[in-house]
C-alpha cells in the first residue's frame, strides 16, 4: 500500500508476547505488520481482499483474515498465528495430520488453513463433510482439491469416537 | 492519515463532527480492501476507528415495544446463530449467506448497510424486516427506516458526520426467510437475493430483492397476493406462477460481468417461489 509513514509505534500481542511495531505504513493491515514489521512470514498474504484466507489468524479467539484488520486498531487484543500454534521444532496435531494425510502440495494455503481448521475443530467437534466444508470455504487452495484436506480433519474429529 | 480509536460513540460523532475528509473503520471487510490496495489513503484523510466502541457490539430485546435493537457493529457470526437468529431467522439466514467465518467474524451489519450495496445480503434482510436505523451525530440524532436511507448503489442518506449506531427491527410472527444465488455455494456475492418476512399479526408480507436493481426492491404488487396465498391456503400453481411473475416485474436487473439482466430476473422468481413455498410448508407444519 502506499502511504506516509508514521513516526507513532504501537505494540500488538501476537502469541502471548507484546511486541513493538515501529515504521509501519498508517493504515497498515495486520498481514503486512505481521510478516514486514515483526518477520512473522509463516502467515501468508495473496488476494488482500478477505476471499483467500491464507492470512488467517485468531484475534481474541476468533479466526479472521489479517488483511482486513487494521494493525494500529488492534493494540488491546490477543493474536495467535502460525508460529504459536506449537514450540518450535513440533507441530500441533492439526499439523501432524496435514502431514499424515499429505494435505499440503504447494504450501501456500496450509498455514491459514491448519488455522481454520484448529478453530474449526474447537468449536465444532462433531462436524460431518459438509460442515467441514462449509466452514472452510474461506480458504482457497489451487492445488490439492481439497480431498486430503477433508481427510485430515475427519481424522481429528473422528479421535473421539477411536 | 491519522486514525482514531473512540471509546464511545459521543467521542466517535465528535471526531465525525470536524472538519476534513474522513472514513470509518469498523469490521474492514470492504473498508481495508480499498485500504490495502491504496484506495482510501488521501492526504490529510482521518479514519475513525470503532473497534473500541462497547456499545455498538451489543444487542437487546424490548420486549415492551416488541423490537430487537441490534447494535450497528455485531458482527454476522452473533447475528447468524444463538438467541438472535431464533427472534430473527431470516437475519440468520442472511448472515450465514455472508463470506466465510473469517469474514463473518469481522463484518458487521452497519457496515453492510452503510457501504449500500445493491447485494448487501443484511441489507436486503432489513429492508424486508422493516429496520430502522438509529443514527448519531454531534447534533442529535434521528431514526430512518433502511429502506430510504438507500438510495441507490453505494449510496445513502447518511451525512458525513453521521454514524448508525443501531437497527431497531420489530419483531414479528409468522414465516421469515432468505434466499440466494450465487457462483458458489459459500463465499459468494448474490447475484439475485430475495427475503420474505410474513406479518401473520398484521396479516402482511414483505418481500424484498437483492442485486436485481439500483438498490433494494420491494413488491409491493406481489406482497398481497403472497399474503393471500399463505394466509388464506388459497395455493396453487396458478396463484404461484402470478407471483413469480410480478416478482419478475418488480426486478430491474442489469447485466454486468456477473450476470445477464435475463438470467438475474429469472433467478429471483425462483427465489420468491422457493421462499413463499417455504412459508407455506412451515405454516402446515405449525398447524399439524
Amino acid at each position: 500500500m502506499t502511504g506516509s509513514k508514521d513516526d507513532r509505534e504501537f505494540e500488538l500481542t501476537v502469541n502471548g508476547k507484546r511486541l513493538t511495531v515501529s515504521g509501519a505504513p498508517v493504515g497498515a493491515s495486520l498481514l503486512s505488520v505481521l510478516r514486514d514489521n515483526l518477520g512473522l512470514t509463516g502467515t501468508k498474504g495473496a488476494c488482500e481482499e478477505g476471499e483467500c484466507g491464507s492470512c488467517s489468524v485468531m484475534l481474541d479467539g476468533n479466526l479472521v483474515c489479517a488483511c482486513l484488520v487494521m494493525a494500529s486498531t488492534v493494540t488491546e487484543a490477543s493474536i495467535a498465528t502460525i508460529e504459536g500454534l506449537a514450540p518450535s521444532g513440533t507441530l500441533s496435531r492439526v499439523q501432524e495430520a496435514f502431514v499424515d494425510h499429505g494435505a499440503v502440495q504447494c504450501g501456500f494455503c496450509t498455514p491459514g488453513l491448519i488455522m481454520a481448521v484448529s478453530d474449526l475443530i474447537d468449536r465444532q467437534p462433531n462436524a460431518d463433510r459438509e460442515t467441514i466444508r462449509e466452514e472452510l470455504a474461506g480458504n482457497l487452495c489451487r492445488c490439492t482439491g481439497y480431498g486430503r484436506i477433508i481427510a485430515a480433519v475427519e481424522s481429528l474429529l473422528n479421535e473421539g469416537d477411536l | 492519515m491519522p486514525v482514531f480509536h473512540p471509546i464511545d460513540v459521543d467521542e466517535a460523532v465528535e471526531l465525525l463532527a470536524r472538519r476534513g475528509p474522513r472514513r470509518i473503520l469498523a469490521g474492514g471487510t470492504d473498508e481495508m480492501v480499498r485500504i490495502n490496495h491504496g484506495a482510501a489513503v488521501g492526504e490529510g484523510e482521518e479514519i475513525v476507528c470503532l473497534n473500541n466502541i462497547t456499545e455498538l457490539r451489543s444487542w437487546a430485546f424490548e420486549s415492551d415495544r416488541g423490537v430487537l435493537v441490534i447494535g450497528a457493529a455485531v458482527p454476522w457470526t452473533e447475528l447468524a446463530s444463538g438467541a438472535i437468529a431464533t427472534l430473527c431467522p431470516s437475519l440468520a439466514e442472511a448472515a450465514r449467506t455472508v463470506g466465510s467465518p473469517q469474514i463473518r467474524n469481522a463484518g458487521t451489519l452497519g457496515g453492510n448497510v452503510a457501504t449500500a450495496s445493491p447485494a448487501g445480503d443484511g441489507l436486503c434482510a432489513a429492508v424486508a424486516l422493516d429496520a430502522v436505523a438509529v443514527i448519531r451525530s454531534a447534533a442529535g440524532s434521528r431514526r430512518v427506516p433502511v429502506a430510504e436511507l438507500v438510495t441507490g448503489p453505494k449510496q445513502t442518506g447518511l451525512g458525513p458526520e453521521e454514524l448508525i449506531t443501531s437497527f431497531e427491527i420489530p419483531l414479528t410472527e409468522g414465516y421469515q426467510g432468505y434466499a440466494k444465488v450465487g457462483v458458489r455455494n459459500a463465499m459468494v456475492i448474490s447475484i439475485a437475493g430475495a427475503c420474505l418476512v410474513v406479518d401473520e399479526q398484521h396479516g402482511i408480507s414483505r418481500l424484498a430483492l437483492g442485486s436485481v436493481g439500483p438498490t433494494i426492491l420491494r413488491c409491493p404488487e406481489a406482497e398481497p397476493l403472497i399474503t393471500d396465498v399463505i394466509l388464506n391456503r388459497s395455493g396453487n400453481t396458478a396463484r404461484l406462477d402470478e407471483i413469480v411473475d410480478s416478482v419478475r416485474s418488480a426486478a430491474r436487473p442489469i447485466d454486468d460481468h456477473r450476470a445477464t439482466a435475463d438470467y438475474r430476473r429469472h433467478a429471483v422468481g425462483v427465489l420468491a417461489r422457493r421462499l413463499v413455498t417455504r412459508a407455506i410448508s412451515a405454516r402446515e407444519e405449525n398447524n399439524t
